[in-house]
């Protein structure tokens, strides 16, 4: 059964995709099983051992809360762009990583990318450190604590680590 | 059946979200000529685009859902595919560029941090 189904969930959540894409009919819907079962076959030696969701409800507040985030850093970065490139103070810091997983890790950067005006750039080879760097550095130690409190902190409840 | 109020306001709200989504991507794009570094441009993109597409798909996704009384769900599954996509990508060109010592503008802070990033050597094989 693992063999055929790796990722049971992942094979539904694909063939779902399917056919929202494409439209409902059981041509649809019999490739859309085909990819779903396919796909997680090719894909699983990839993921294996990969830190799964522990916290499937925290995770929903979390996209909420990030989605609410993504549009204020969006007006916060419209707004620097039409100012003076003259009051900008772009510069690079460097977040002290406390999760060690890599697909946490992973879902914090790409948070910290969506959000006020930072972009993660590079990982600490000893994964210490994620580099990111910020279109607007004002204060530093007010920005870390804010990663921390606002994406790191919730993640690690719903990883569980 | 929808009488003529709903729409009306359908329309509006369609066209407010068109509208917000084409400024938002007008300043994105705005921005990637205009900000003065490698870095600071991949910002512009990256944010200001995103949204501007999302609120575009959402304007998309109501207005075909109204107009064939059906939910139309395409247009919430492009988008969630773009959030996914976005960082990545700017990731992807952060880190090359790092590597590649592109130029930063003078004032930039912490710069001594981003040498210290691109010395870092390949990934390791994963075991």
């Amino acid at each position: 059964m693992k063999r055929i189904f790796p990722m049971p969930i992942h094979s539904l959540m694909l063939t779902l995709v399917w056919l929202l894409l494409n439209g409902w009919s059981y041509g649809q819907l019999f490739l859309g099983l085909f990819l779903g079962l396919m796909i997680p076959i090719v894909a699983y030696p990839y993921v294996r051992g990969h830190t799964s969701v522990k916290k499937p409800l925290a995770m929903l507040v979390y996209l909420l809360l990030l989605l609410w985030d993504i549009v204020v850093a969006n007006v916060d970065v419209a707004r620097r762009i039409l100012m003076p490139n003259k009051h900008l103070k772009p510069g690079w810091i460097a977040y002290p990583l406390s999760l060690q997983e890599d697909f946490p890790a992973t879902v914090l950067a790409s948070s910290i990318s969506l959000t006020p005006g930072t972009v993660s750039v590079e990982f600490a080879e000893d994964m210490s450190c994620l580099y990111i760097h910020v279109l607007h550095l004002d204060n530093e130690t007010s920005l870390k604590a804010f990663i921390a409190k606002r994406y790191e902190q919730p993640l690690k409840e719903i990883f569980g680590c | 059946m929808s009488d003529l109020t709903t729409v009306a306001m359908t329309d509006y709200l369609v066209a407010l979200l068109v509208l917000i989504g084409a400024s938002f991507m007008l300043i994105g794009s705005w921005g990637l000529v205009k900000l003065p570094d490698f870095f600071t441009r991949l910002h512009a993109p990256t944010k200001a685009s995103t949204l501007g597409i999302g609120a575009t798909l959402i304007g998309s996704l109501i207005w075909f859902s109204v107009q064939q009384g059906s939910v139309h769900i395409h247009e919430l599954v492009i988008s969630i595919f773009l959030f996914l996509t976005a960082p990545v990508s700017a990731y992807m060109m952060g880190k090359a560029a790092l590597h590649r010592h592109r130029p930063m503008i003078t004032g930039t802070k912490n710069v001594k941090l981003a040498e210290k990033a691109a010395r870092r050597e390949g990934l390791k094989k994963p075991d």
